[in-house]
């Protein structure tokens, strides 16, 4: 549980967000994320964020598919239980293809979601700070980490100055944590300060 | 606009490469004719199939670059008007290599060669009772009518679908003019797919390709050829981009269309596995002896390397080569794979016919290279010939900026 300051800047309109985007990064403040009601075309590059490594995660969970279906079918056809199936070879590769592909594109599925949510910190009774409930509706949140050198009122009228439509300075725990929000949130409304 | 250039000028390697192509082409086809076309009927049928399946590729190869434009036409897309006119001229072939396939169909059928047809044979069919069945399909006059047909219709249509793009030439359009233009475009387009569905995607494979193993049916075919031809066209247009873009042309094409471009021969090289597989494993499994027959041939026969070598160079290569981002950004790359998928899908209709013309023999030889030599020579001669004779960028398409800002 590390807490930290974060200063929160709200915009209503992408074609400010970008701009801001990039002033930010420009005078050199550490955009910690920015939410949005949908995905935004582009974003991903402004904020300077790397390609994502999911696919090749995905890649390497598909290939662990094939090789435990082939695998597996293999050894119970030829070594522990072979039958005679209407004349074919014990090794009948070509039946198992659609198996060997299902359990490849079901394992790349599954593990992708399950990393996805990792990487979102998405988790059955994990809890996370929302920084501003109208980021699943309307408002674009940029979230901007604060240091002990950051002067956080400069900050707070650079973001204003940028054309955020709301700025406000929370001190929040970063990552996920195992708990509830009714007990942990109370904490936070606390040492909100309003800008 | 000013620095983009719109006109092309053959470079005189390129004509001196595709007229030595040519010329290497042709004299392959009349040493072909001397030592084989004169000889035994097996001979003949050697070298009537080695023609036939070199021209049936690049027809549908060719279409396939309209089938292209259409669809995304009709899909209403931006991304590939920055490069159309690529497409579009690839697309012009269509009359020239289909008159050539007609020419030599037609020849086919009326000097009855059932060497390549067995349901040309008049008395062999009387005695067959599948064959008997299939008469009303298989049979001179449909098969002359309706090829006539396929190619006329496939050139006049496309050639409308180039008429129209004309219009973006002229001047900047007005919303309502550019909207009228999409809806032009979008019926005209529409027709095209028709057509495409009539002949491509169903009848036209059946009756030049699975006609010559005439007892012989599988329902996958027309779809197995259609992803072999679409797959090598979208190549082929890849293998245009590149160029034009090393020339310095095509300023407003980016690695974002051809990502798009190499997306789409990533997944019809896959599409194309999954219907080869379909095909192969349900006759495996049910083994039949009136369907394995065609397998026979192929798979245990002498065909047996390029069976394979066939589902190497069109499934795993591809596969592995383009499945990374990269990869399909990367020029040299996209340009090494489009040659091997056209080269594997030509092998890959080399068998569909000369497995069965020819099953006591697989070795690709001196004819088969001279003959696709002849085939490569026209094409790029006549595409740069079309893309020298219009504007590269159709500046003022509604969709231009769409594709001009377009990033994937």
């Amino acid at each position: 549980m590390a807490k930290k300051k974060f200063v929160v800047a709200s915009f209503d309109d992408e074609d400010v967000l970008f701009p801001a985007v990039k002033k930010a990064r420009t005078a050199g403040y550490k955009i910690q994320d920015v939410y949005t009601p949908f995905a935004v075309h582009g974003l991903d590059h402004a904020l300077g964020m790397r390609e994502t490594s999911l696919h090749t995660a995905g890649f390497i969970y598909g290939i662990t598919g094939t090789t435990t279906a082939l695998s597996c079918i293999t050894w119970i056809f030829t070594k522990d239980w072979p039958l005679d199936i209407g004349g074919k070879p014990h090794f009948a590769l070509p039946a198992w293809i659609p198996i060997i592909f299902e359990l490849t594109v079901l394992f790349a599925a599954v593990g992708m979601v399950l990393t996805f949510c990792y990487l979102c910190q998405l988790a059955p009774f994990v809890k996370k700070h929302h920084f501003h409930p109208r980021a699943t509706d309307d408002l674009f949140v940029m979230v901007i980490e604060c240091n002990d050198k950051t002067n956080v009122d400069d900050l707070v009228g650079f973001m204003k100055g940028t054309g955020a439509v709301e700025v406000d300075v929370q001190v929040a725990e970063e990552g996920w944590w195992l708990g509830r929000y009714d007990k942990d949130e109370v904490l936070f409304e606390h040492k909100t300060v309003a800008a | 606009m000013a620095s983009v250039k719109l006109n092309f000028e053959i470079p005189s390697k390129l004509k001196t490469w595709s007229l030595a192509l040519i010329a290497i082409g042709v004299l392959a086809i009349v040493a072909g004719f001397l030592t084989k076309g004169r000889g035994t009927e097996a001979q003949q049928a050697e070298f009537i199939g080695t023609l036939m399946y070199n021209t049936i590729f690049w027809t549908l190869v060719c279409n396939a670059a309209m089938f292209f434009v259409c669809v995304t036409t009709l899909a209403m897309g931006g991304w590939q008007v920055s490069f159309k006119r690529i497409p579009e001229a690839i697309s012009t072939l269509v009359p020239v290599f289909g008159s050539i396939t007609l020419a030599i169909l037609l020849f086919v059928v009326f000097t009855d060669k059932h060497h390549i047809y067995h349901w040309l044979d008049s008395a062999a069919v009387a005695k067959d009772e599948v064959l008997k069945g299939k008469s009303g399909f298989l049979n001179v006059r449909f098969f002359a009518i309706w090829s006539i047909l396929a190619v006329g219709l496939w050139s006049l249509l496309g050639w409308r679908m180039r008429q129209l793009s004309n219009e973006a030439d002229v001047e900047a359009m007005t919303k309502e003019v550019g909207a009228s233009f999409i809806l032009r475009n979008t019926v005209r387009a529409s027709m095209f797919l028709v057509w495409f569905a009539l002949t491509v995607g169903s009848t036209i494979p059946w009756l030049w390709l699975m006609s010559i193993d005439a007892h012989w049916y599988s329902t996958m075919y027309s779809w197995y050829t259609f992803a072999s031809s679409f797959v090598s066209g979208m190549s082929l247009i890849a293998l245009w981009v590149v160029y034009m873009k090393n020339k310095g042309y095509l300023e407003y094409t980016t690695e974002e269309q051809l990502h798009d471009i190499g997306k789409f021969m990533f997944a019809f090289s896959i599409f194309w596995t999954y219907l080869w597989f379909s095909q192969f494993m349900l006759i495996w499994y049910s083994n039949q002896p009136e369907e394995t027959i065609y397998f026979k041939n192929r798979f245990q026969g002498e065909y047996r390397g390029i069976f394979f070598l066939n589902l190497i160079i069109n499934f795993v290569c591809p596969i592995l080569i383009l499945m990374k981002r990269g990869a399909k950004r990367n020029y040299s790359l996209i340009t090494f794979m489009a040659v091997l998928i056209i080269f594997g899908h030509w092998v890959d209709f080399y068998q569909m016919v000369m497995g069965s013309v020819r099953p006591e023999s697989s070795s690709l030889g001196w004819l088969d290279f001279g003959v696709l030599c002849f085939f490569v020579g026209v094409m790029i001669h006549f595409v740069a010939k079309a893309l020298a004779s219009k504007p590269l960028i159709s500046k003022y398409h509604p969709f231009l900026k769409e594709s001009i800002i377009h990033h994937t």
